[in-house]
């Protein structure tokens, strides 16, 4: 759905100097069924992540949620199982994007430029179960051209996979409460390290006709 | 879809389209939010007093039955008559037996959220009773035969003017928009009430095992008087409410104030011990105590969710949660509303029938993270809906799932599906938002993203194909 994250990804990591693999056998980590009660269907899909991610020295993922899923969930999904051990040693090795650069590299400044007003939507996994807060902000005060401003709250948008199309109502007025906080901060673009985040805000802002843009942390580092 | 689910979905559907209730519920949670946020700044440590918390309730709640014998030894020993009952209905076979034996009319009530798990103030009405609330809140939601709208602020969806319209329909009050001659008017209501009472009954906020005695937290006075007044006083609390030593009070009411009303005490903190001794002035001739277990002890044995019980009512979980904040408290249709209500009700009341609650959540984590005494509300919810499609599986949304994971699980399956989508996407357009679009959930409301020409797998596997 949003190839530009990925690609942006790897153009930040390459720059940097690292080898990046991709497996090609896996495609989603299983979080829609975990969520959705179902652990079994779950596991069937997250045992197939689990091996493909077995020899990589660290995973670094896009999304908050996918990340909090291999890191915080997967333990927990696996409990119990012949693959726990091989769940806690990839949780271990997790890490969300910016935190990768961040915490695990130590670096503020990628070199990227984005002369445009943004502001910063926490996608809640991110946030809450893997603690990415400084991270983002601080690569991002780095953008040459960049000004960062705040919204007044930390709130969900209101997506929250299957719940958005099982209680579109609630789903929808998150959102709409969303994208009000930040358009009071008169940003051009909402950045966020989750697409699933953004795409229910740009879905709600195109409706509305409004036009803030969203984008990824990963492509403003990637534009120079 | 069985009843309270489809109840919840009709009155979700009116609330988040109603933008006078989202702004009234949000003006007065963004107001709650400054005063909590000052107040949680005077601990010196917030995050060491929720951990100290935590582990307070932990051992409370995992040496109950010590604790619990404990506190009613030390209740009995003063006089008190202490009653257990397992289920709501023994509760109130209880309550009534008192009343009928005391030949009681009225009874004054302070707040009690574990009255209302109970449906107590129907029964005495059924049973020829009078019941007066004598919260202010509960006093108001008493007199518009609503439940509360919030386990701490029941009339919190109402203004000024609704009350004032209120008080003049049902009391013949003069209307007003002050807020304090609407409080003197219930007031003068209410001295008459606590005088004509035969009995006052209460709720409780913390059960301290080591004095025998009940804690209750309030900001009118109306408990004390409640407690001081009848000749009869009885308290309903849930087993899980004791703590262990009195000591722990110097954490938990700081902590209950500051994370309930945003206050660093509320005005009034008491504590019961019994009926008035022989070298007492004053209390109640006769006390009574009932211990409400409720299928709490069911929670008890669930070594997962057992922290649930930790909760001490603070509303702080409700306070936070943007669902609670875009539905409202009457559109759950349980006593506990917002995430501790979505995580406590299915073990209540029933899984089945109550585990819409637990889906119809973000999942975000915004309760886990105020939590006062850390429950993992969020992750609860998860537990609850995984353990409801154990209990019983949506058939084709398991099917679903398993063909979601087969095509999954195997690329070509995978790449021909990416290609079908771009191909119907092209279509989309024709039915898009029509009973007939099978995204009509999504696009009633919201744009879809459109599927990318090129994913980035295939961006990788070409990049791939091209190095070798």
């Amino acid at each position: 759905m949003f190839p530009k994250v990925g690609l942006s990804m790897v153009q930040v990591l390459e720059k940097l100097g690292h080898t990046i693999e991709c497996p090609e056998a896996t495609a989603c980590c299983g979080q829609p069924a975990y969520n959705s009660g179902y652990w079994d269907e779950a596991r069937l899909i997250a045992v197939k992540t689990l091996g493909a991610l077995e020899t990589a020295e660290v995973v670094v993922i896009g999304s908050g949620s996918c990340g909090a899923m291999l890191k915080v969930f997967y333990p927990e999904l696996f409990a119990g199982t012949p693959h726990a051990e091989a769940a806690s040693r990839l949780s271990q090795k997790c890490y969300e994007f910016s935190d990768f650069l961040v915490t695990k590299l130590g670096i503020g400044d990628v070199g990227a430029r984005f002369p445009a007003k943004v502001t910063f939507h926490d996608g809640c996994h991110g946030l809450r179960e893997l603690g990415t807060n400084e991270q983002p902000r601080r690569l991002l005060k780095h953008v040459r051209g960049l000004t960062l401003v705040e919204m007044k709250e930390k709130t969900c948008c209101g997506f929250g996979g299957t719940f958005a199309t099982k209680f579109p109502m609630i789903s929808t007025a998150m959102g709409e409460v969303r994208c009000e906080v930040a358009k009071e901060t008169g940003a051009e673009y909402i950045v966020s390290n989750d697409s699933s985040c953004l795409m229910h805000l740009q879905g709600l802002l195109d409706r509305q006709g409004a036009p803030m843009k969203t984008i990824h942390l990963a492509e403003i580092l990637a534009q120079t | 879809m069985n009843g309270p689910a489809t109840e919840f979905k009709v009155r979700a559907g009116q609330l988040t389209a109603d933008l006078r209730h989202r702004q009234i519920i949000q003006t007065a949670l963004g107001k709650y939010e400054t005063v909590r946020d000052r107040t949680k700044s005077s601990f010196q440590d917030w995050a060491g007093a929720r951990e100290a918390a935590s582990k307070i309730k932990w051992e409370a709640v995992n040496h109950l039955d010590e604790y619990l014998l404990e506190f009613v030894g030390k209740l009995e020993a003063r006089g008190t008559k202490v009653h257990w009952a397992s289920t709501g209905t023994q509760a109130r076979e209880i309550i009534l037996s008192i009343l009928k034996d005391k030949k009681a009319k009225c009874i004054v009530k302070s707040k009690a959220m574990t009255s209302e798990e109970i449906h107590l103030n129907e029964a005495l009405a059924h049973a020829g009773f009078e019941v007066v609330e004598s919260d202010l809140g509960e006093f108001i939601v008493q007199l518009r035969k609503e439940v509360p709208y919030h386990i701490v602020f029941p009339a919190m969806h109402l203004v000024r003017g609704e009350i004032s319209e209120l008080f003049v329909r049902e009391l013949g009050s003069a209307p007003t928009q002050s807020p304090e001659e609407l409080t003197m008017i219930a007031r003068r209501v209410l001295r008459q009430k606590y005088v004509n009472a035969d009995v006052g009954f209460t709720g409780a906020n913390f059960a301290v095992a080591e004095t025998g005695m009940i804690s209750i937290t309030e900001n009118e006075g109306n408990a004390r008087l409640t407690a001081a007044l009848p000749k009869t006083m009885v308290t309903l609390m849930g087993i899980e409410k004791v703590v262990p030593r009195l000591e722990d009070l110097a954490l938990f009411l700081p902590m209950l104030a500051t994370m309930g009303t945003g206050q660093s005490l509320t005005c009034y903190n008491s504590l019961y011990g019994g009926p008035r001794q022989p070298d007492e002035p004053d209390g109640p001739e006769e006390y009574h105590v009932i211990l409400l277990d409720n299928r709490r002890t069911e929670l008890l044995a669930d070594a997962e969710q057992r922290d649930s019980l930790h909760c001490i009512r603070c509303g702080a979980c409700l306070n936070v949660c943007p669902i609670f904040k875009n539905v409202g408290g009457h559109t759950y249709g349980t006593t506990y509303s917002g995430p501790i209500g979505s995580v406590l009700t299915p073990h209540l009341r029933g899984l089945q029938e109550w585990k819409h609650l637990s889906f119809a959540s973000s999942l975000c984590g915004a309760c886990t993270e105020t939590c006062p005494v850390k429950i993992n509300l969020h992750h609860h919810l998860l537990h609850n809906r995984r353990n409801s499609t154990r209990q019983k599986p949506g058939v084709f949304e398991k099917l679903a799932f398993r063909a979601f994971a087969a095509v999954i699980n195997r690329p070509w399956a995978y790449a021909l599906c990416k290609k079908a989508g771009r191909f119907l996407q092209k279509l989309h357009p024709l039915i898009k938002g029509s009973p007939l679009d099978p995204a009509r959930s999504w696009t009633r409301t919201r744009e879809l993203p459109p599927i990318a020409s090129q994913t980035f797998k295939e961006y990788w596997h070409k990049r791939q194909s091209g190095l070798k």
